[in-house]
């Protein structure tokens, strides 16, 4: 039953909700409750936006179970304009395309699906940036 | 108090897949769908692509044209769709937890096939017209599947489109003047509860059931707010396909002129509940303060809902916020294969399925 | 504290054990470890095994195990750092002797992991990820490592090439050493043309999934003339974490907890890394070594990637570095590992490991790393 794992993370998962910390204004995704660079336990809830830069990247061809069938495809890390960094897919790009330095936007997506009854997992994963 | 469009966007998949692709695995001929169809290529969604994914694209770029509403103001999402990804559980519910319009929202899913979209904004313009909210997001958005081999295989695509309706004359984009709906029973096309692919009345489609239904509200609506075809700039049909729109257009005295801008469907395919409000987004991102376009959509089984608006000044504002329609139908785009169409459209059964 | 010494060692030959299940493969070394000491009671028992839920469906496995063994009812404690829990174990073996809690401990570790299917036990290693905001989206453990690889290649030029040098050092060593998994030397051409796994690693710069166990005995050095066997001391032990999710972390590029952890151990033994004369490193993959190297001192940082190439980290070389042939050819039995690396130290250090002896050998060291460098356990060991 892993619906309320996810549940309990919607904030974060789809809407971005960072937190940046009173103290040092670390900024953190998904939110702390200890800041690990000042040891600050007050924090503000903030919205990152949806641009990013790729910090590193690979592409994966033998993935777990959950991903049979979508194989090969990227992932990266993501440095958010707004501070954190995450690691999601990047898709909609030419796997030999993707470059550290990559401008991308965030997309709504489907994460994965919990076999054929189960929920289904929503988030954000990585496109490039094109205007 | 004039009520209306405050917020639009629209959000395509990349993928595209052109018809003489599809044409050669089923030994079918390309140039005659090309011709008969008017179609050239279509939309694919991705595996991580569906309805609620593209909704929630298509909201984001409405608010962004809505000039900083705040999401919790918004009291009524509504989101039509053939292709809902729960049989059971609201899609509204998770575009409106996305876009940050929970707790105090009133949300429904709506199904009527291509109308469902149409109804959203309808409904929603309607509870603004009565005061019981302030902003209400319709949306309309399919990723629609057509069996292989089909004609249907053809032209089903995905798409959606989303519009903020408000009554507030400083973020007013285009108003909304006049509706009208048509509807009877007319079983054209279905899908029956466990089938993955439609059906449909073949021949049956047309005349008894596009043609006559949308014809029944063109002209309702003309009646109704006593215009005629040539009182408009621009005008924006059902379209699943690139004939049925131009046609009906021609029999209800609407001229190419008026419909072309509107008419995505030759490079886009259909896109279902999201065709004709996908239409209305790229007459929107083109059209100029005081331009007047008249919209009907149709859903089989089968209606019709028309509205008439007018475009204010702030939509010059607006325009370059949020990426144009034609723009992410021309210009970001990715060509498959039959092959990788497959595989992103789970054409293809894979272990433990 | 009391100064400590490894009195035992024991390790079956690691791979695919079809016939024998978890309980049997760590009984087997365990006996091993207690006859080469020349005991057949322990006071307590600290047994590193990262996932038995996941790959043996059997949890509770330290009373298990001592039961099996037949100690119950000693103390008998499961140690998990995902795949430093056999490095962790043996540390936790080490301050409970050296405590004075107790005089003779067995630190052992345990994976069975081929009763599941490869996709099963890809899931079950990532779950030493942040599973949620690492998994869910599909990254598996090589990809966080190739991450960590297409980073270090960007800094400091590291090259394909390289990365597949350690693939071949350490399997000419396992090639030499006959409880290795696969004991075959590859060549650089076979790493580079192998399965591609995640961009740019393939699978021949992977370790294998594998069965095994082992186990050493520690007790305290002042009762290590009552053993059979010549005692090796254990000088220096350092433990350290980082975040684990990679993104979390400023430089992609350092192992910190590697780094760290190192620090502690050359401190606690007042040694340099010039000082080693051998080192088991976590060589999860190719890249890994490369890293581990760096964050230990045996070379500068982007430094690795050369060394390997010029012959520097092999048998014969300025630091031999896993000479057993390390996670990439004896196997990585997650949970075993770090006591594995652990054993062929004390064995060089003894003079016991035949062609792949490194001459006069006194002192040596080991480094064991959970997740993508979450965790990281090192410990120098020295002839007494």
């Amino acid at each position: 039953m892993p619906s309320a794992r996810s549940w309990r993370a919607y904030p974060q998962t789809y809407r971005l909700e960072a937190s940046r910390c009173s103290g040092c204004q670390k900024t953190f995704f998904p939110p702390r409750q200890v800041c690990n660079a000042c040891s600050g336990r007050e924090f503000e809830t903030f919205r990152m936006g949806y641009g990013g830069t790729v910090v590193t990247h690979t592409v994966i061809r033998t993935p777990g179970d959950q991903f049979q069938g979508e194989a090969p495809f990227a992932v990266g890390i993501i440095a958010m304009d707004d501070g954190p960094k995450m690691t999601t897919q990047i898709v909609d790009v030419p796997l030999e395309e993707i470059r550290i330095g990559m401008k991308v936007k965030l997309e709504f997506r489907r994460m994965y699906a919990e076999g054929h009854d189960g929920v289904i997992e929503y988030g954000h994963k990585a496109v490039p940036l094109r205007e | 108090m004039s009520v209306g469009i405050v917020g639009y966007g629209a959000h395509l998949p990349r993928r595209r897949i052109k018809v003489e692709e599809i044409a050669k695995v089923w030994g079918a001929d390309a140039p005659s769908y090309k011709k008969g169809l008017e179609l050239l290529q279509k939309s694919v969604p991705a595996l991580d692509e569906d309805t609620i994914t593209l909704s929630v694209e298509a909201v984001r770029n409405a608010l962004t044209r809505a000039g900083g509403i705040d999401p919790a103001d918004i009291g009524a999402l509504y989101i039509g769709s053939e292709s809902h990804p729960y049989a059971v559980k609201p899609s509204g519910t998770i575009v409106a937890e996305a876009i940050g319009a929970v707790p105090s929202c009133h949300t429904a899913d709506f199904e009527f096939a291509c109308k469902a979209g149409s109804e959203a904004m309808f409904v929603a313009y309607g509870l603004v017209k009565a005061g019981l909210v302030k902003y209400a997001v319709g949306i309309g958005g399919d990723t629609s599947q057509g069996a292989p081999g089909d004609a249907l295989e053809y032209s089903a695509a995905a798409g959606s489109a989303a519009f903020i309706m408000g009554d507030d004359p400083d973020k007013m984009l285009a108003t909304v003047d006049e509706t009208y709906a048509f509807m009877t029973d007319t079983p054209d096309f279905w899908r029956r509860e466990h089938q993955f692919y439609p059906s449909h009345g073949g021949r049956f489609t047309g005349e008894p059931a596009y043609f006559r239904t949308t014809l029944g509200a063109v002209n309702g609506l003309l009646e109704k707010a006593n215009l005629k075809p040539e009182d408009f700039r621009w005008a924006v049909f059902h379209q699943p396909n690139g004939k049925f729109p131009a046609r009906v257009a021609k029999m209800a005295g609407f001229t190419e002129e008026q419909y072309d801008v509107g008419r995505l469907v030759p490079l886009l395919g259909n896109t279902y509940s999201g065709a004709s409000p996908l239409g209305l987004t790229a007459i929107l991102d083109v059209a100029q303060p005081g331009d007047r376009i008249f919209m009907c959509s149709y859903g089989s089984g089968a209606g019709s809902d028309a509205f008439v608006y007018t475009v204010q000044d702030r939509i010059r504002e607006v325009q370059n916020l949020a990426p144009k329609t034609r723009w992410m139908l021309e210009e970001n785009t990715i060509q498959v294969e039959y092959g990788e169409y497959a595989k992103m459209r789970r054409k293809i059964r894979l272990a433990g399925e | 504290m009391r100064d400590v010494a490894v009195i035992g060692v024991g390790m079956q030959k690691w791979g695919e054990i079809w016939t024998k299940s978890l309980r049997e493969i760590f009984v087997e070394s365990a006996l091993l470890a207690m006859d080469d000491a020349g005991i057949d009671k322990l006071e307590a028992m600290y047994v590193g095994s990262m996932s038995p839920g996941l790959f043996a469906a059997q949890e509770h496995i330290g009373s298990l195990l001592a039961d099996y063994l037949g100690q119950a009812p000693i103390p008998a404690t499961r140690v998990e750092s995902a795949c430093a829990s056999g490095g962790l174990a043996f540390r936790m073996a080490c301050m409970d002797v050296a405590s004075g809690m107790h005089d003779i401990v067995l630190a052992g570790g345990v994976e069975k992991m081929t009763d599941i299917s490869g996709g099963e036990a890809t899931f079950a290693l990532s779950t030493a990820s942040d599973m949620k905001w690492e998994g869910t989206c599909g990254v598996t453990f090589p990809g966080l490592y190739a991450m960590m690889a297409v980073a270090h290649m960007e800094k400091f030029g590291t090259t394909r090439e390289q990365l597949a040098q350690v693939a071949v050092k350490n399997h000419a060593n396992g090639s030499l050493n006959a409880r290795a998994q696969f004991p075959t030397k590859i060549t650089a051409e076979q790493v580079i043309n192998s399965v591609k796994v995640a961009d740019p690693l393939n699978i021949l710069d992977c370790s294998p999934i594998t069965d095994g166990a082992a186990a050493v005995i520690v007790v305290p050095a002042d009762m290590v003339k009552n053993f059979q066997q010549p005692g090796v001391k254990v000088t220096g032990t350092g433990h350290a974490t980082d975040t684990i999710a990679l993104h979390d972390r400023d430089d992609l590029t350092v192992i910190d907890s590697a780094r760290l952890a190192g620090e502690q151990a050359y401190k606690m033994a007042g040694k340099t890394p010039q000082d080693i004369d051998l080192c088991e490193v976590h060589d999860c993959f190719t890249i890994a070594e490369i890293m581990v190297t760096e964050a230990l001192g045996f070379c500068e940082l982007g430094g690795g990637g050369p060394a390997v190439a010029a012959g520097h980290t092999a048998l014969g070389g300025k630091i031999p570095v896993n000479t057993s042939g390390g996670l990439k050819s004896k196997g990585h039995p997650v949970g075993a590992t770090g006591v594995g690396q652990v054993i062929e130290v004390v064995e060089q250090l003894r003079g016991q490991s035949g062609q792949r002896q490194v001459k006069d050998a006194k002192v040596g060291m080991t480094q064991n790393m959970g997740g993508s460098g979450g965790s990281s356990v090192v410990h120098i060991l020295e002839v007494m």
